[in-house]
């Protein structure tokens, strides 16, 4: 026996045992709890499951093809269907990509605004409001984006034709400015500021105080200082809201269908009235459709499912590993 | 802040008596103003400071001569940071905060309507309490971050980067690795890191606000002599509750108290006399360790 | 050493009379050269005099600054002008949209609207005839059964993190982060495929309920989370320590402390859903008339109705549409006040 073994000894194990009321608590709020993994799961497995036939048929077409196509003898039976969302999902991508070039420098603008510029009660005041338009509903933003927004978008897409159509993306062969990507690009950057504003400013406040003074303190103006101390602490956190609402913008279906014109088509001119929208397809298809299509729109809502959760879950991860490591 | 009151309490109680801090500032070779006219003079004239409607320092009017090291002592709260605050126009950061006298700079009222205050700050240096380099930029870009946040020119840079260091007495150490992060050195070397930072804009007057409360008694040494050392070339106001370091960096001492209304100073004098003689009763029971 | 002199706060920090005035004198100028580049120009519009005005401003200012000051100083002033912008603009959008509600949907809105529904009346009809009683009444129906189902899983997936925080609260935070993610039309299609097709074959109001609790639970737990969160712990060792067991803890000490944080929960969480269209239209049948059964038979709400007036086309259809617009965002907005005005007042405590 050494002299260790005599002198220290084992820890003492410490057990508490819950008394049957706690663990039936526990066990309902463990339960609560986990059901949020439950229906992501199911969500996924149900959407599967419907889609999967015409996912197996279509086979990896059903993301690369544009045709969306089904044709059906008088029994009803299915004699011809291509379903390709090559279209919808370049179109989903172009949009929101559109949203979140706009939106983006607006919001860190806006956020920096509130944070570094604006007095105490105007900044309580836009809070509010930014907090506000958060809630509007989307079919609001439509609707007022098709019959107020639109025309004046319209005529900037234009001018952005006119003077900067040697850019592929602002290139057009046919002048149809309606009912284009771009305009639903603006309308979604519009539902998308909040979002963004709202991270950035959140993530900016928590830039360090002794380095704001620091800097202030060898004679910065409040520019360098923020150049040189807020936009290092909060690119990625911005980075991450903008990703936010990037999987906002692609999964948006109301708004886009309002104001998008749906062409099965691949098309990257942003100002062309022809565009796609996952999302849009299957209001659009939804109606009238056979048992099969259906399926296949299962099979689109899947894809738009794991697309944002993959948007979201990368952004989130952003969000909160620069939370942490900022403070 | 319980650190540098341990740490203060700890040399006190172990290495000298509370009555020879005296002795420790007649140690040092004495200054007096005007033989060594390097910097800039600067005079505040009846300095008050209020947040909102809370009047926190009262009626400041102090000398620093050009060239030498004043220490405002005091027991916590008294106003000594705000004053320091409102000397490179820092005080206005706060919402609410307000002022009243002048400070002048070279003659020169530095809240003067239509002085550029970032120029102010480019001429008055300040170092924290704590330390705080930029932690997205390297030790060498720390060091000339001032000129770029002011975008100030300068010809060659890399002597300014060794000079700036070398005054604050870091270049030894840091020299082979310019391109490392700041936050990989100790607290002490990034401390020295932030007054090099603050040297290489080539400031007139140096605020230092209880540079040393937030490390050990071997950085703070250390820094102590950069003071002594920088001293030669320009003017130095430094905050601080530990008395020894008082008495052995500063020529000159100025006591602030406040009885519950606005800081007030109670009186100032070289340190030698301040920490030997004190005129004020008050003055002598801090510096003899009876409050505070 | 007394304050014998009478001293008076000042802040010379703030701009002084000559700087408002250059100030004022840059704008001036800023507007008219805007002015008169429109009236020279082609160009033309609200939106060419508002842009033209803060490039004229952005510039002048700049170079204003940079004669006085130096470039750093001029950099400042341009991005003076830049978050400027940046702030109007995220805000024009909510104004503009507020103000065209009012003003298009306050004509369609009469006594007659709220006592009818559209069983004998179509889109395109007078206003006379018919009204939107049948969609406020679904749209309540369907938002309390989202009620019912949706709070109690998300206040206890919100107390699972809060206080159990058990071996799943990290990847259970983060799949309700996910979930708020979920697009609405996801959700739609999911109850289709889960339950409308398989089980019960038919529209109702019921199945409208089901997709809109997916989307609340987020809500609800994220923001009860973060109430939760706030509860200081000695409250909840206070309990533990006087022998209460734990649920008896979070029942009669933490919930009630956290009363008035859950309920602001709640209604954010309504109002996230309550305009919610893309589901609605999927599974709900949007019924014209009022039905008093979730369980049977199509069930109208306020989306519903704008979307199927809107579509509609006719000036008479979208007058309706604005009219249920405005309802539906007034009920939205007095929902969004109370959830401020609760949280305002338990941070005031």
């Amino acid at each position: 026996m050494t002299i260790q073994e005599i002198l220290i000894p084992a820890p003492r194990e410490i057990t508490t045992e819950p008394r049957r009321s706690d663990k039936v608590f526990r066990g309902v709020v463990t339960a609560g709890g986990l059901s949020s993994l439950l229906l992501l799961g199911l969500i996924a497995l149900f959407l599967g499951y419907r889609g999967f036939e015409v996912l197996r048929q279509e086979g990896i077409g059903f993301i690369t093809h544009s045709d969306w196509s089904i044709s059906t003898d008088d029994a009803g039976n299915v004699v011809e269907s291509h379903f390709g969302l090559a279209a919808m999902l370049v179109g989903t991508i172009l949009c929101s990509l559109v949203a979140v070039v706009i939106a983006l420098p607006v919001s860190v603008f806006c956020a920096l605004f509130l944070n570094f510029y604006s007095p105490g009660w105007l900044k309580k005041i836009m809070v509010t409001v930014i907090d506000m338009m958060a809630a509007f509903p989307s079919i609001l933003f439509g609707i007022w984006g098709f019959l107020v927004l639109m025309p004046s978008v319209e005529y900037w897409a234009k001018l952005l034709h006119r003077y900067l159509g040697f850019i592929p993306v602002f290139d057009m062969q046919v002048r149809v400015f309606t009912r284009s990507p771009f305009v639903a690009g603006v309308v979604l950057s519009i539902m998308i500021i909040p979002i963004i504003t709202s991270v950035s400013r959140e993530i900016f406040s928590q830039a360090p105080l002794d380095r704001i003074q620091a800097a202030y303190a060898l004679g910065a103006t409040r520019w360098a200082m923020i150049k040189a101390v807020v936009i290092p602490h909060g690119r990625s956190g911005v980075i991450g809201g903008a990703m936010l609402g990037l999987g906002r913008a692609m999964g948006e279906t109301v708004a886009v269908f309002t104001v998008l014109n749906i062409v099965f088509q691949i098309n990257w001119q942003m100002l062309l009235g022809a565009g796609g929208n996952v999302a849009s397809l299957i209001i659009l298809k939804f109606g009238d459709a056979s048992p099969y299509e259906i399926k296949a729109l299962m099979a689109a809502g899947l894809v738009l499912f794991l697309l944002t959760l993959v948007v979201n879950g990368l952004a989130n991860f952003i969000v909160k590993t620069t939370g942490k490591s900022g403070r | 802040m319980t650190t540098s009151h341990e740490s203060e309490k700890k040399i006190m109680d172990t290495t000298v008596k509370p009555s020879s801090f005296a002795d420790v500032a007649q140690a040092k070779p004495a200054k007096t103003p005007g033989t060594r006219a390097l910097g800039k003079g600067l005079e505040t004239r009846g300095v008050h400071a209020w947040f909102g409607k809370h009047h926190v320092l009262s009626n400041i009017s102090l000398d620093f001569a050009a060239g030498t090291v004043t220490a405002l002592i005091g027991p916590s709260g008294c106003g000594k940071s705000t004053f320091i605050r409102t000397i490179n126009r820092m005080h206005e950061f706060i919402p609410g905060a307000a002022m009243a006298g002048e400070v002048l700079l070279d003659g020169k009222d530095v809240y003067a309507s239509g002085t550029d205050v970032t120029k102010i700050r480019l001429q008055i240096g300040m170092v924290f309490q704590k330390p705080n380099p930029f932690p997205s930029m390297t030790i060498g870009e720390n060091v000339l971050s001032g000129l770029k946040l002011a975008q100030l020119k300068v010809d060659n840079k890399d002597d300014l980067l060794e000079e700036s260091l070398e005054r604050a007495g870091l270049w030894s150490e840091v020299k082979d690795r310019l391109s490392a992060h700041g936050g990989s050195l100790s607290g002490g070397q990034q401390q020295r890191l932030c007054i090099a930072r603050a040297l290489a804009v080539r400031p007139q007057v140096l605020l230092m606000d209880e540079p040393c409360s937030a490390l050990d008694p071997g950085s703070t040494l250390r820094i102590e002599e950069t003071i002594r050392h920088l001293s030669d070339t320009m003017t130095i106001i430094i905050v601080t509750h530990n008395m020894q370091q008082a008495a052995r960096v500063s020529d000159y001492t100025a006591f602030f108290l406040s009885d519950g209304g606005p800081g007030q100073m109670i009186e100032v004098a070289p340190t030698s006399e301040i920490f030997s003689r004190p005129q004020d009763q008050r003055t002598e029971n801090y510096v003899t360790g009876r409050f505070g | 050493m007394s304050t014998a002199v009478e001293a008076v706060p000042t802040k010379p920090w703030k701009a002084s009379t000559r700087e408002r005035a250059t100030d004022c004198a840059i704008f001036l100028v800023s507007i008219i050269s805007s002015y008169t580049v429109v009236a020279v120009t082609p160009m033309k519009g609200k939106l060419a005099y508002f842009a033209l005005f803060f490039i004229a401003y952005a510039i002048l200012t700049s170079v204003f600054r940079a004669t006085q000051r130096g470039s750093a100083a001029a950099k400042d002033a341009l991005v003076n002008s830049l978050v400027a912008i940046g702030a109007i603009v995220t805000v024009i959008p909510a104004a503009s949209i507020l103000a065209t509600v009012l003003a298009k949907g306050l004509p369609g809105i009469s006594f007659g609207l709220f006592r009818h529904d559209m069983a004998l009346a179509t889109p395109t009809d007078p206003l006379s005839n018919g009204g939107l009683l049948h969609a406020i009444t679904g749209t309540l129906t369907l938002v309390l059964i989202a009620l019912i189902l949706s709070v109690p899983i998300g206040i206890l997936t919100a107390l699972y993190l809060t206080e159990i925080k058990g071996r799943f609260t990290g990847p259970i935070r983060f799949l309700v982060q996910a979930m708020s993610g979920v697009p609405s039309i996801v959700a739609g299609l999911f109850i289709l495929s889960a339950i409308l097709y398989p089980i019960t074959k038919a529209y109702s109001g019921l199945m409208g309920s089901l997709a809109l609790t997916i989307l609340m639970i987020p809500t609800i737990a994220r923001t009860s989370e973060e109430v939760l969160n706030l509860i200081p712990n000695e409250l909840r060792e206070a309990g533990t320590a006087l022998g209460g067991t734990q649920w008896r803890t979070v029942v009669m000490i933490v919930l009630p402390a956290a009363k008035s944080g859950l309920v602001t929960a709640i209604i954010l969480g309504v109002a996230r859903i309550a305009g919610e269209t893309a589901p609605i239209l999927l599974l709900t049948g949007g019924g014209d008339r009022v039905n008093p059964s979730a369980f049977n038979g199509p069930m109208g709400s306020l989306p519903y109705y704008i979307w199927k007036s809107f579509n509609a086309g006719s000036p008479e259809s979208i007058t309706r549409a604005w009219a249920g617009l405005l309802v539906l965002v007034g009920l939205v907005l007095i929902l969004f006040t109370s959830a401020r005005f609760l949280s305002s007042r338990k941070a005031a405590k």
